[in-house]
């Protein structure tokens, strides 16, 4: 499935300071629907070229990342259980501090 | 403050300029008080002379009690109907606390004073420097060394000087910040650090107040509005605070001014509408701001969390726990970072110590281990620059430029080996460097204390600081 990722915050420094991902994500065999939990571990694997550990802690974001799908809070669709579809736009934004 | 060129006859000029300013201030403000006092004694005139009586509820029986200069001058709000008598007058009743006198609480304070809070306080403790000027646009260069707060504070009364303003030129601690958030009707985040925010909200949560959150870094920005009406507070998003490698500072990541300007101003706006009652604040919205791509982008985030551990269903944080609370070691950002200090004594050398070296031409080898667009900025001749993010990889270099400066003693007869010494912006990364260099076999590596800061300081004033 077509998918568009976007990092923000300072997180498109992981990924080549690329801040939009237009990315093909197969579904493994036997697998109907893609969760957040195995997009986290495909963007890990073929997105985030350096210093996971500012992206992923145990299975999950790390503190202070918000994930959006399609504009809206994670949190709010079920976390790592949000069922991604097609055409979808996933939003990975680190917390800004500075002023 | 960061004076570059030298001498005293530089500090006299720029005492005289001050001075000058200073007294130009103090002249328009007696000017303006004379020009009141007239206003007001014409007004009185005009009011007997003109015979015969005005009934008194036409003269001053506005239902709304602004009065007419507060007409004239807030008129083009008036006229909103979405704002009109109503906002504005809810306007002038209510109460602003900006915490952060810097690149957002400069536009944000002008257009809060301008349209008429009736009291706003400005909280700050740090004194304006040259290298603000370019986004924190409320300070002008006379204030340059003077604390932010007062410099704040004049401008916004040089716009409007019908409102109220507190001062308070002292740090916002766990120790103060009940009793003066407790003043305020709605309080502005202005700060530019995790501790400050995560105190500054939950303090919000016990005394109820609505926060209007922003924050600016690089050419990106974020907003949104906590802790109002059933929203969620700063932690019910971000209960654990991140790795202190993810909070970049302005001063380390460098900003756009116009970036925390633009975010500054929607505060201002944000603020305002809660403030007049009139529209929808972003409330479980969030605004992200990037600047580059020019791009807006309001999200849905999370509402209130049960789970809070301080504004949650069964959260039982109190005053005292506030009081209490080390925001510094929850969120493991010092505010008051002294030095790093990795290495043993033999492995460093100062600044001063540098020099001699340089002046007796001592072959050297200086590896500067600053990002190569802080490299551009400034650097030292005769410098190799490694950033040291990439030097584990271009180790390779380093050597061969140590090579280059032994087969340089080789032909000239002399007898020691070339010493390698490693600077930075202020010497911590030079430290980490040199660390990691003894591992990986260069034994002779030093840091130079301080790095580039203390050089400017402590050796060459004409070096450029940034």
């Amino acid at each position: 499935m077509q998918l568009t990722l976007e990092f923000g915050g300072g997180l498109e420094l992981l990924c080549d300071s690329e801040k939009i991902h237009k990315v093909n994500v197969d579904l493994p065999n036997g697998v109907e629907e893609l969760t957040m939990k195995d997009l986290l571990s495909w963007v890990r694997t073929n997105v985030i070229k350096e210093r996971p550990e500012m992206f992923i802690k145990g299975d999950t974001v790390r503190p202070g990342v918000l994930v959006l799908v399609n504009d809206c809070d994670w949190e709010l669709s079920g976390q790592l259980e949000t069922t991604i579809e097609d055409k979808d736009v996933i939003v990975f934004i680190s917390t800004l501090h500075g002023g | 403050m960061e004076a570059n060129g030298g001498g005293s006859s530089e500090i006299v000029r720029e005492l005289k300029e001050l001075k000058l300013q200073k007294a130009e201030i103090e002249h328009r403000i007696s000017a303006l008080e004379a020009k009141l006092q007239e206003t007001a004694a014409v007004e009185r005139c005009d009011a007997v002379s003109n015979g015969y009586s005005v009934p008194a509820e036409i003269e001053h029986g506005l239902e709304h009690g602004m009065s007419p200069d507060q007409i004239y001058r807030y008129s083009r709000q008036l006229l909103l109907p979405s704002f009109g008598v109503e906002g504005q007058s809810n306007l002038l009743k209510s109460s602003v606390l900006v915490i952060g006198a810097g690149g957002l609480g400069s536009p944000a304070l002008l257009y809060l004073a301008a349209c008429g809070v009736g009291r706003l306080g400005i909280i700050d403790h740090d004194v304006v420097e040259l290298n603000n000027m370019h986004r924190q646009v409320i300070h002008t260069e006379a204030f340059i060394g003077h604390p932010k707060v007062k410099s704040a504070a004049t401008a916004c009364r040089s716009i409007n000087s019908t409102i109220k303003i507190d001062e308070y030129v002292e740090a916002l601690r766990t120790s103060n910040a009940l009793e003066i958030l407790s003043q305020y009707d709605i309080i502005v985040d202005a700060t530019d650090n995790p501790p400050s925010r995560y105190m500054i909200s939950d303090c919000c949560v016990l005394l109820g107040k609505p926060l209007v959150s922003g924050a600016a870094l690089g050419m990106e920005g974020q907003l949104t509005v906590y802790n109002h009406k059933g929203g969620p507070c700063y932690r019910c998003l971000f209960p654990t605070p991140p790795p202190t490698t993810a909070c970049q500072r302005c001063s380390d990541s460098g900003v756009l001014g116009v970036v925390p300007g633009a975010i500054g101003c929607l505060q201002a706006l944000e603020t305002i509408k809660l403030a007049s009652m009139v529209g929808e604040p972003l409330s479980e919205r969030m605004l992200l701001f990037d600047a580059l791509s020019a791009r807006i982008r309001i999200v849905k985030i999370r509402g209130r969390s049960a789970q809070c551990t301080v504004c949650g269903d069964n959260s039982s944080f109190n005053k005292q726990q506030f009081k209490d609370f080390d925001y510094e070691e929850f969120t493991q950002f010092p505010l008051s970072a002294g030095p790093l200090n990795l290495l043993p004594a033999e492995s460093r050398i100062s600044s001063k110590e540098f020099k001699e070296i340089r002046q007796k031409k001592e072959r050297h080898v200086l590896l500067d281990v600053r990002p190569s667009h802080h490299y551009k900025i400034v650097s030292l001749p005769d410098s190799l620059n490694i950033p040291f993010a990439n030097l584990e990889a271009r180790l390779n270099e380093l050597t061969s430029a140590l090579k280059e400066k032994e087969d340089g003693h080789v032909n000239s007869g002399s007898c020691a080996n070339p010493s390698l010494y490693v600077v930075c912006r202020r010497g911590n990364d030079s430290q980490r460097a040199v660390q990691y260099l003894r591992d990986s076999g260069f034994s002779s590596a030093k840091d130079i204390i301080g790095g580039l800061e203390a050089w400017a300081a402590d050796v060459n004033p004409n070096f450029p600081s940034y």
